[in-house]
């Protein structure tokens, strides 16, 4: 299993792998944004938690559709599918994989696009801290749109289309929990244990999900 | 104790159409099989609900002596498509098959390094999968089967692209699995050039088929 772990991070930021353009994506979103809403500073301190994460929510969807599509091009899925492992094991792996590789790279760089919108240090650090748990339940809910749409020459696009509503309530308590770490009256905790529930509850659903969308999908 | 594969009365589809049915048949430990026949006759089909990825319509497959009676758990899976990174290197890619594979009960795979030599290609393990050349990769696509034991192969075309040098050394190997007391099962145009290897003739959409000496 750390096997495939290490194989599929290698993928990932060798040639062709996409890691990075994640990020670059999420940097985009975020840095015009205030080219957009024009130089209101408290407005964009504001909107800051909410863009940060609209704008993680897209970066984390772009790869999406590679986690298992790449592997049946090449075969390598048929061979997943036939070995004692069990596949559920072998999907929650990769999904860990590919958060460590393009989801981990966003919470990294939020305190940097944090900068960009003006908000201060505690609103930084809740908006990270909340990305950290909440983004690997996107990971884990779009791996099994990537699961169901394997077959498809271009579903990419379908992908992101079944994903986003399954990943709606992930964004409400991420964006809710860090600005009420902000916000005075609104508590934190409730909002942000709501989203570590979402993130273990996905864990466990969706590479089970996915797994039986791929084995259903063999032909 | 030794590997034994059962074969049962065994029919597949593909959507509504029946691509074949009444194959039952035995193959002892040592024992080869060519699957032959015409494009679209359905070896491929044969091969792939063998190895558990398409649904079994009628009958059973079963398999004795091996760690699990799962016939896909115990085998190796060749298909058309190579199941090798080409970003990774040749080694990177058999050393993870090795990992992840691991060895069915009853044998040992070789190290990478030896595997390779066995497939003519020494010193070229360190170059990514995707420069090598077709008939490269094809060969070392058949590394895999040599890295993690498994006592059951199961081929798809396993000779396409090779050249007549690589088509002999192919029966090389499964000459040696044989004797090892291992079972291949090979869907192919051209003969394996193997002594003993019984013939399965898949006739196509009349489900019929015919079993004869090789």
């Amino acid at each position: 299993m750390i096997a495939l772990f290490l194989r599929d991070l290698k993928l990932s930021v060798r040639a062709g792998g996409g890691a990075l353009i994640g990020v670059l994506f999420f940097m985009t979103v975020v840095a015009v944004i205030p080219f957009g809403v024009g130089p209101d500073l408290n407005l964009l301190s504001r909107i800051g938690p909410a863009i940060l994460w609209i704008g993680a929510l897209l970066a984390c969807l772009l790869g999406l559709d590679r986690l298992f599509q790449a592997e049946r091009e090449d075969g390598s899925l048929d061979v997943m599918l036939m070995q004692e492992t069990p596949l559920v094991l072998s999907v929650l792996v990769k999904c860990l994989a590919h958060w460590t590789a393009s989801g981990l790279p966003l919470v990294i760089a939020s305190p940097l696009l944090g900068l960009f919108m003006n908000m201060n240090e505690v609103a930084i650090g809740a908006t990270m801290l909340t990305l950290l748990v909440g983004t690997p339940a996107i990971t884990f809910i779009g791996a099994v749109g990537a699961a169901v749409a394997v077959a498809l020459p271009r579903g990419g696009l379908l992908v992101s289309i079944l994903v986003l509503p399954l990943a709606i309530p992930v964004l409400i308590f991420g964006v809710s929990a860090a600005y009420a770490a902000v916000e005075d009256p609104a508590p934190f905790l409730p909002p942000f244990l709501i989203l570590i529930a979402i993130t273990l509850f996905f864990a466990v659903i969706g590479p089970l999900a996915a797994a039986a969308a791929l084995r259903s999908s063999s032909d | 104790m030794p590997v034994k594969l059962h074969v049962e009365d065994l029919a597949a589809r593909r959507g509504e159409d029946l691509i074949f049915q009444h194959i039952s048949l035995v193959l002892q430990a040592g024992e080869g099989l060519v699957v032959t026949g015409a494009n679209g006759s359905g070896k491929s089909t044969f091969l792939r609900v063998l190895s558990g990825l398409l649904p079994v319509d009628a009958g059973r497959v079963r398999l004795e002596g091996a760690g699990s009676d799962n016939l896909a758990e115990s085998s190796h899976y060749l298909g058309h498509r190579n199941a090798m990174k080409r970003e990774l290197t040749v080694s990177e890619n058999l050393v993870f098959w090795q990992d992840f594979m691991g060895d069915s009960p009853g044998g040992r795979g070789l190290p990478v390094e030896v595997a390779i030599d066995a497939l003519g290609l020494s010193g070229i393990g360190h170059l990514p999968f995707g420069y090598l050349s077709a008939g490269q990769q094809r060969r070392m696509a058949m590394a895999r089967l040599l890295v993690a034991f498994r006592p059951v192969w199961l081929l798809d075309e396993p000779t396409a692209a090779l050249d007549a040098s690589a088509d002999r050394m192919f029966a090389g190997l499964v000459r040696g699995h044989l004797e090892q007391g291992g079972i291949v099962v090979a869907a192919t145009h051209q003969p394996l050039g193997i002594d003993g290897v019984r013939e399965l003739r898949m006739t196509g959409f009349a489900g019929v088929f015919a079993e004869a000496g090789y």
